[in-house]
């Protein structure tokens, strides 16, 4: 089952490098940033930009440059939807499941990707090629249903294509292991 | 500064945007327009774009390649427009223009002279020769005000706006004094567009009134509604006119600090946005001393961070102070104490969007559009089970009949219409008889529904409403803040029953409880979201309750919809022997093969996705759907099928 989808808990052993190099980021990204309230959204979403989701002790680095608790930081970044806790798949699927997407079935796309994968909308698979979650609406409600996979709308989806997404990648992860190994052998 | 100076200036900025005009129309090449808004992308604009490029370049043809913003016609996308001055047609419309399509037109069209009849949608202007697209209904009944630029100008070009007219709204207002423009808006009658209708010029004034000079407007485009994307549309087509009524507000109230709030979610609408704000600055159309004014006026932009109730305004103000968006007890309102608190005035994009037309051309113009007490246009996102869905702007006043069926041309597949939600999360559903309803703020507010912020949910015969009230209790419960309690418990509660009920194990006494923990959330709740959360279960409850006792009652689902009341079978009768579609396209094997060699559904492993009986030929037809799960017939897999099935998945 997945691993990191306990909200705010710390990040396993095996992320602290990634999460070394958000704190020595945001080390220089904080002075960039006036000590002021106003700024502690744009200075999440920055980290978030960059590193894709917000480690615990990046929370307390900002809380402590704004001079405000760490739980009033945690406060706000739970509260809007934006904001992640834990380091998303390398292939990151969205469902939208606006409501042009639930007429159309948008639910049975979210379930049969769940389902592929073994794991809940919001969570990452143990290997971290996979991330899967829920979207309020991807605004492409002439497609639906609709889902977001690797930043590429995928309209009229079908549990059929879901497969077929699967069988693509099965593919590409093929080729790229291929290639590798021809690289090494050559070399 | 006198105003001869003022308009001086101005017109050199529109004799350059002249001076590029002709020099185009000089070059007399063809000019290709990509629609590249979101929506297009997601249909592949983006392929269809390098498509273009390739084929020119190959057969090394001169044309000009010009991204524009969206025309609103999503089922058409990717919608390319070919204006060939050369080649005898007027600009023609293509609809779906795919990578391939693209290669044609360039070799058909661009080179040949013939213009590929097949994939016209029609032609941009009158003429002798193809249907111009103003003949159909989903051109001709539109009326066009806010988005009347978008599709038909390159967002990223200030220069282009201005050949269209812009920003002279904001040249005249700067004539004027604050007052006279706040006594314009006011007589034109424009009311908010972000849902609550309350009259534009009125907020203006008490902002005006009040005496402390630093004062703030923002622009409320926070559009959390599932399935409204007009505001992002506005945004990424046409962000000139936004800035443009933004600065004309501005003037107006006093005000030199604006923030354009945009929701995270629409980055091509952020980018777009804050290019906009960079190229007026630069033709000093924004920023200090305006055109030379002693009006100073600058815009920053804050992305919303993605919460549905944030399009509240003392929510949205919480927000950009950095505090979770939660809603605040007005009075105070915001006008006399909001962002920092400051007097602000707090607009939706479409409010925005109509002021700088309503300056220029008055508000007696603006007045014979729409109705008396709702004057103006409103747009709707139409989606769900339309054949031609998209944004649809029309003159308020329009029945619900007209706008469904004659604009959107009605429901596809020969079925029935059902229902239209309409006002999101906040509105109503409202059953055909209520078609002659004429679109405005009290008409629909009447009828149960609201305007809100415009998204329109069509749905034929197909759609369970037990199930839509379900949903869209499923995202008013996850949206609320958790600041009152009816709210936060009471409609989780409400999500609990419906739950049920959809479920099969809804209770006699469950439709009363609905209508009670309704009306508590109603009067218990402080923001709009509260007040509305339960809109849709009441509306439904009020039109369809025979759908809602035939679920409690008879377990059973009419819409044949609630995946937990429903079944699929095969009838053997009609199951061609030998055939093996369904089998292939089940995600977890649940279809066997009989003794007769055709096929059955294994009732245990099936999860209801409705995959076999979209794919079985339409020859045979042979799935079937019913409710309640019973009357499906049973039919035992053979002992030995299901070893196999076993080892073929290891």
């Amino acid at each position: 089952m997945a691993l990191y989808n306990d909200g705010v808990g710390m990040a396993p052993s095996d992320l602290d490098h990634e999460e070394w190099e958000m704190i020595q980021d945001i080390k220089v990204l904080l002075p960039g940033f006036e000590k002021h309230r106003g700024n502690l959204i744009p200075i999440l979403q920055s980290i978030q930009e960059k590193h894709s989701y917000l480690a615990s002790t990046a929370m307390e680095m900002v809380a402590t440059h704004l001079s405000i608790t760490p739980s009033e930081v945690f406060g706000v970044a739970t509260f809007y939807n934006q904001f992640r806790f834990h380091p998303p798949g390398k292939h990151q699927i969205k469902v939208c499941l606006g409501t042009a997407c639930h007429v159309a079935g948008g639910d049975i796309i979210l379930e049969n990707f769940e389902r592929k994968l073994g794991i809940k909308d919001g969570e990452t698979t143990p290997d971290r090629e996979y991330s899967v979650e829920r979207v309020a609406c991807v605004g492409c409600c002439a497609l639906a249903p609709v889902a977001v996979v690797d930043e590429n709308v995928q309209g009229h989806m079908q549990p059929s294509k879901v497969e077929g997404l699967f069988v693509q990648f099965q593919i590409e992860r093929e080729r790229e292991e291929r290639e590798k190994a021809e690289r090494e052998a050559s070399e | 500064m006198s105003k001869l100076e003022l308009r001086e200036r101005f017109a050199s900025i529109q004799r350059e945007s002249e001076r590029r005009n002709e020099e185009k129309n000089k070059e007399s090449i063809p000019t290709i327009f990509i629609v590249m808004s979101t929506c297009g992308l997601a249909s592949g604009a983006t392929e269809t774009k390098q498509a273009f490029e390739e084929a020119l370049s190959e057969k090394s043809i001169k044309a000009r390649i010009v991204p524009v913003g969206c025309l609103g016609h999503c089922y058409a996308e990717p919608l390319v427009i070919i204006d060939h001055p050369t080649a005898g047609f007027p600009p023609i419309c293509y609809y779906q223009i795919n990578a391939d399509r693209a290669r044609i037109l360039v070799r058909s069209y661009l080179e040949g002279g013939d213009p590929v009849l097949k994939y016209v949608l029609g032609a941009m202007e009158e003429n002798d020769l193809i249907p111009a697209v103003m003949d159909f209904p989903r051109f001709s009944l539109e009326q066009r005000l806010v988005m009347e630029h978008c599709g038909h100008i390159d967002p990223n070009d200030i220069y282009q706006y201005v050949a269209k007219g812009g920003y002279s709204g904001l040249v005249k207002a700067l004539e004027a004094e604050p007052e006279e423009v706040i006594d314009l808006v006011e007589k034109s009658g424009l009311r908010g567009r972000g849902g609550a209708g309350f009259p534009t010029g009125r907020k203006w004034r008490i902002a005006r009134a009040t005496e402390i000079d630093d004062k703030f407007v923002i622009c409320n485009g926070d559009e959390g509604d599932p399935g409204a994307y007009m505001d992002r549309t506005i945004l990424e087509s046409n962000p000139h006119q936004l800035l443009e009524g933004l600065a004309i507000c501005a003037y107006a109230v006093g005000a030199n600090r604006s923030i354009a709030y945009v929701r995270a979610e629409y980055p091509l609408a952020v980018k777009a946005l804050q290019k906009a704000i960079k190229s007026a600055e630069e033709l000093s159309l924004l920023g200090p001393s305006i055109l030379g004014t002693s009006f100073n006026f600058e815009v920053s932009v804050f992305q919303g961070s993605g919460a549905f109730v944030c399009g509240e305004e003392t929510a949205l103000i919480q927000s950009i102070e950095g505090k979770r968006g939660m809603p605040q007890h007005r009075p105070p309102f915001p006008v006399e104490k909001g962002l920092w608190g400051r007097p602000t005035v707090v607009n939706n994009v479409k409010t925005l969007s109509s002021v700088p037309s309503i300056i220029l051309r008055g508000p007696e113009w603006f007045r014979t559009i729409g109705t008396e007490h709702s004057p103006g246009t409103a747009i709707f996102s139409v989606v769900g089970n339309v054949k031609h869905p998209g944004l649809v702007e029309i003159a308020m006043g329009t029945s619900l009949r007209t706008l469904i069926f004659d604009v959107c041309g009605g429901i596809p597949k020969k079925k029935e219409f059902k229902a239209v939600q309409i006002g999101g999360p906040s509105g109503g559903c409202l059953p055909s008889s209520f078609l002659d309803t004429p679109i405005d703020f009290d008409s629909l507010t009447q009828a149960g529904a609201m305007m809100g912020s415009g998204g329109m949910v069509v749905m034929d015969e197909d759609s369970c409403m037990v199930d839509v009230s379900r949903y869209f209790l499923d995202f008013t419960q996850k949206e609320s803040c958790g600041k009152c309690t009816f709210c936060r418990i009471g409609t989780n509660h409400l999500l609990n029953i419906l739950d049920r009920i959809t479920k099969g194990e809804g209770r006699e006494k469950d439709l009363e409880l609905l209508e009670t923990l309704s009306k508590d959330i109603k009067d218990g709740s402080l923001c709009g979201l509260g007040k509305t959360a339960p809109n849709p279960v009441l509306t439904s409850l009020k039109y369809f309750r025979e759908e809602y006792e035939a679920h409690i009652n008879e377990k059973r689902c009419p819409a044949l919809k609630c995946r937990t009341l429903i079944a699929y079978y095969i009838d053997l009768e009609k199951c061609a022997r030998g055939c093996e579609v369904c089998v292939g396209c089940c995600p977890v094997d649940a279809i066997f093969t009989t003794k007769g060699r055709k096929k059955a559904i294994d009732q245990e492993l099936c999860v209801k996705c409705g995959e076999c009986r979209s794919v079985c030929p339409p020859e045979y037809d042979a799935v079937f759907k019913v409710s309640p799960p019973e009357l499906a017939p049973i039919i035992e897999r053979p002992p030995e099928e299901k070893k196999e099935s076993k080892k073929s998945a290891v």
